[in-house]
């Protein structure tokens, strides 16, 4: 008999056994739906699939009547919009400061310690300050991504530039780079996927702060939605718009990750089983 | 006039001295391997060619000039570990040295002129037989073939002095083999200067044209950082004599030092 450690599922086995624990929660979920709906017909808590099957249908294909608008979509392009803007200007300052940081001392020496103060302000302590500099619009949502991603990111990346081997950047000037050429040869390219892996890591906080902000003011998007209906107990709206988001997320993510492995083979060179 | 001149040399870090008395003048073309016991100082000397480590006392030239206090392309360097780029193929390791001097701006050539350097490299990477391997990532090449990619790189510039850091320490046997031949054969080629720290004094007496041991001269047990380490031995290796009587002749002087006990 193997050790534990040693036995690994085969490739059909891993998804069935991967695929176990959803059903357990599904089954979980009916079981608790029935009692509660055998009880009480009307109730709103535990709806059943179908229930919030038709209401998701509903929101994707029926128009407001008013707007003329689809829910749906909107509120998922308003958040993919802001998200998408709000990580996409978090990376930009992250990987430019990250490298100026981690690449020139003179620098770290002014700009780190502002870095690591700013990093440990709660954002969502200064949501009111965003919102009464910038309006309840876009911006002060925007914002508030920026706010809360771009410490983190600049610390992931100046701790990587940090720990790439001095040898590299010692051979770098052996064959005449000057430090801009470093910066840009060495530094940026093996920085890039790295800023992607922690760009990943960041984007579960990134939809805390839009959700928060959303929830707070917003004519539209996904955690305005879930804060409006949550007035009418409506969890056959809630639930699936939960399911959306996660999903979202996880295309979010799985394109992030398909765009480095892409891009920079050879930095997952190293990687064992990452399923 | 000779290459690299040192004058009562010294490097101390506050009260520990590594390196004390180094007086030596090397003329160019000589192949100097430089052995001694782990932690002796001769990485920091390399470091000091180098320029990343600062001479504390005496003088250290080059050309007569002081040694200048940064890496520049005129020392080329290759390390036992992390000596070539991680992100850029076989190619785009040797190439970046001419893209890094011909764009200075964006460090990258496009059209004719990397055309030209594509052609340059490609002689480099033929010299150390790597031309099978041309689309490759270091991360998918063996350690030999990594180190003769690393010397590739290193003389795609022409440097007039290259320093090599137990370049083959971590080889195989039969492959550290393979990899005297090459480096013997590129230092006779191209007329370098090289520097070699080196474990294996075998290697050290194989390639070198003058071995440097490196060891205290002086010794005080309640202060073992006092003193530090100096060129206890300078011997000028004849290629034509056989290291083995060499190493007999090194005995019969009667050469009973730390470094013997630890080396020989």
């Amino acid at each position: 008999m193997k050790r534990f450690i040693n036995l690994a599922p085969s490739r059909g086995g891993r998804w069935l056994l991967g695929l176990l624990p959803f059903l357990l929660l599904a089954m979980l979920y009916m079981s608790l739906s029935n009692a509660r709906l055998a009880e009480n017909p009307n109730d709103r808590l535990l709806p059943t699939p179908s229930t919030m099957a038709s209401s998701f249908y509903h929101l994707a294909t029926a128009e407001n009547v008013r707007t003329g608008q689809i829910v749906l979509w909107t509120d998922t392009f308003a958040s993919l919009e802001r998200i998408v803007i709000g990580v996409g200007i978090s990376a930009l300052i992250g990987l430019v400061v990250g490298i100026l940081n981690g690449g020139i001392p003179l620098i770290r020496a002014k700009l780190s310690p502002l870095v690591t103060v700013a990093s440990l302000i709660p954002p969502m302590a200064i949501l009111p300050i965003l919102f009464i500099a910038f309006g309840t619009g876009e911006a002060a949502k925007i914002a508030l991504i920026v706010i809360g991603v771009t410490p983190f990111l600049i610390r992931d990346l100046q701790g990587h530039a940090l720990r790439l081997p001095d040898e590299q950047l010692i051979k770098a000037q052996t064959l005449g780079a000057s430090s801009w050429q470093v910066l840009l040869r060495v530094l940026l390219p093996q920085l890039t996927p790295r800023l992607l892996n922690a760009t990943r890591l960041a984007l579960g906080t990134a939809w805390l702060f839009l959700i928060a902000a959303e929830a707070i003011a917003a004519q539209e998007g996904l955690g305005y939605r879930i804060f409006l209906v949550r007035r009418y107990l409506s969890m056959d709206v809630i639930l699936p718009y939960v399911a959306w988001i996660t999903l979202l997320a996880f295309l979010l993510d799985q394109l992030l990750a398909w765009i480095s492995r892409l891009a920079f083979p050879w930095y997952h060179s190293g990687e064992g089983d990452n399923s | 006039m000779s290459l690299l001149a040192a004058k009562r040399l010294e490097k101390h870090y506050g009260n520990h001295v590594v390196l004390e008395n180094l007086n030596f003048s090397v003329e160019p073309g000589e192949f100097v391997t430089l052995v001694g016991a782990s932690g002796c100082g001769k990485t920091t000397f390399l470091k000091m060619l180098l320029g990343t480590e600062a001479t504390s006392r005496g003088s250290l030239t080059l050309d007569d000039k002081p040694i200048p206090n940064e890496p520049g392309p005129d020392r080329g360097v290759v390390f036992q570990k992390y000596s070539v780029f991680p992100h850029l193929t076989v190619l785009g390791n040797v190439i970046i040295a001419d893209e890094l001097h011909s764009s200075k701006l964006l460090g990258k050539s496009f059209g004719a002129a990397k055309r030209q350097a594509i052609e340059k490299a490609l002689a480099r990477i033929d010299e150390v037989g790597l031309s099978h391997a041309l689309k490759k990532y270091p991360h998918e090449l063996s350690g030999g073939m990594q180190q003769r990619l690393a010397i590739a790189q290193a003389l795609m510039m022409r440097p007039r002095i290259l320093l090599l850091d137990e370049p083959f320490g971590a080889l195989d046997p039969g492959i550290r083999q393979d990899m005297h031949v090459l480096i013997n054969r590129l230092w006779q080629e191209q007329q370098l200067t090289i520097f070699m720290i080196t474990h294996d004094l075998k290697e050290a007496f194989e390639l070198g044209t003058r071995l440097w041991v490196f060891d205290k001269t002086r010794h005080d047990p309640q202060a073992p950082e006092a003193y530090g380490a100096t060129i206890t031995y300078d011997l000028p290796i004849s290629r034509d004599r056989p290291s083995n009587e060499l190493k007999e002749a090194l005995h019969q002087g009667g050469l009973q030092t730390h470094t013997q006990e630890t080396l020989l």
